[in-house]
């Protein structure tokens, strides 16, 4: 049976022969400690890591290198900010759409007399812009938005929220997992101040990867890091370095992973205009239109359809979403992802919780053929609960 | 002719460094720092005095602080 992997949410498979190719030659032909000495490897690998930066920071349109911090992943990103950034009374504004990857943190800040409050949204969760100011408080300190749903697929107008906040000169820390390498992102047009991404979802690199581009205005004397120790600069010293990309990257970094997520964002670069953004887009949308003209089928979508990504997720009446899951898995080789997807306050918000959803995610290898198969298995499912019980 | 380095506080700035001088055709090399210099454990870039005029103009325009430019003795 063949596989139709939709759970490109969760983690993006397959990925581009190139990205285990880099990893392999990186492992062989680099494999000194970047930073930590000065023979050939070791400079290597620091030289691939810098590459990385580059690409990266362009990536997001940053034009330094050393605005990019490498992390494990977005939830590393997001904790590093969070409790590098906020103070003891401080109040965040979220957007109702979070992962814990934000939630948990903030949950264990509320000890430190740290508040938070979810801004006003429409029924699919995008926040209403014209609604955010008496949210407002004045020890608001941070506005948090998801930009890409994990749940629905919701994209937040994330260039008016920004303006709103730096009108109160709150910055805004956008949670782009889902989002970067879908959706194009430049980080000073959008007014993101912290972008937090990770590499294995829609970079299309491997576990393991992530990090924050700091926007050109943020001054970093302001953040604390969330880890202090060995950088193999200022070696004389028992003081954290201060300056980047040093001062946030302690221990030796995940050199073959981000190799590898260069490796994925160079194929991204090289085929988006014909893969990701457009042909993909109409291809999904044609999709996700498809499934929500079928009967006893609820779909948790963008009201509007502009502001969708390449997630979705669905409830099939008279049948339960683990079982539905486990069918398309077992019967058509179909990999979705069921439950809560790590977003309780996004679930509450919709009326999904506690069942949860049966997400689907595309990535850019997902074929059109991948597409009709889902939407004729979501058919059988809907039309035999009954049976299929 | 005469040598200098140019030392930095990370390993990454020196990287950064070397490839910006080779795009602007100063010959250059990153090299260990010499532990009469420094206690880091990192690199440094090493070019001739050909270059010390670039490397200046260069220095002065990049968003992050060098150390020093040392010139080594013979």
């Amino acid at each position: 049976m063949t596989v139709i992997y939709m759970d490109n949410a969760a983690t993006s498979w397959p990925k581009p022969a190139e990205v285990s190719a880099a990893m392999i030659k990186t492992m062989e032909e680099a494999g000194g400690n970047a930073g930590r000495g000065g023979h050939r490897f070791a400079v290597a690998a620091g030289e691939i890591l810098y590459q990385v930066r580059e690409t990266v920071a362009a990536f997001f349109g940053s034009d330094d290198p050393f605005r990019v911090t490498f992390t494990a992943n977005a939830t590393e990103s997001i904790n590093l900010i969070l409790k590098g950034y906020l103070k003891q009374g401080d109040h965040v504004l979220v957007s109702p759409l979070e992962h814990n990857a934000v939630m948990r943190p903030l949950q264990f800040l509320s000890q430190q007399n740290i508040q938070w409050s979810v801004l006003p949204a429409g029924k699919d969760g995008r926040i209403n812009p014209a609604l955010i100011e008496p949210m407002i408080r004045q020890n608001t300190r941070l506005f948090v938005i998801c930009h890409e749903s994990n749940v629905n697929g919701v994209i937040q107008p994330l260039h008016e929220i920004s303006e709103i906040a730096h009108s109160y000169q709150i910055p805004v820390l956008a949670d782009c997992s889902q989002s970067a390498g879908s959706i194009p992102i430049a980080i000073d047009c959008e007014g993101i101040d912290f972008l937090a991404f990770t590499g294995h979802k829609s970079l299309l690199g491997p576990v393991g990867t992530g990090g924050i581009v700091w926007g050109s205005h943020v001054d970093v004397n302001q953040i604390f890091p969330l880890k202090q120790g060995g950088t193999g600069s200022a070696s004389d010293r028992y003081v954290q370095p201060d300056f980047l990309p040093d001062k946030f990257e302690s221990g030796t970094l995940n050199t073959v992973g981000l190799a590898g997520l260069k490796a994925g964002i160079d194929w991204i670069n090289r085929n988006q205009q014909n893969l990701v953004y457009l042909k993909k887009g109409e291809l999904f949308r044609e999709f996700l239109n498809e499934i929500r003209s079928i009967r006893r089928v609820h779909v948790f979508c963008a009201e509007k359809i502009e502001n969708q990504g390449f997630v979705f997720s669905l409830t099939i009446d008279g049948i339960d979403n683990g079982f539905a899951a486990q069918w398309l898995d077992e019967e058509k080789g179909i990999l979705s992802r069921v439950g809560l997807h790590c977003a309780p306050l996004a679930h509450r918000f919709l009326h999904s919780f506690p069942a949860g959803t049966i997400r689907f995610a595309a990535s850019p290898f997902t074929t059109s053929q991948d597409f009709e198969a889902c939407i004729e298995a979501v058919k059988i499912l809907a039309e035999n609960t009954t049976t299929l019980h | 002719m005469k040598e200098f380095v140019l030392l930095v506080y990370t390993s990454s700035h020196a990287i950064g460094i070397e490839k910006k001088l080779k795009n602007l055709g100063v010959p250059c090399k990153l090299s260990s720092i010499p532990r009469n210099l420094s206690s880091d454990c990192g690199i440094c870039v090493r070019f001739d005095e050909i270059g010390l005029k670039t490397v200046e103009d260069l220095v002065k325009t990049l968003p992050f602080d060098i150390q020093e430019i040392v010139a080594l003795e013979s």
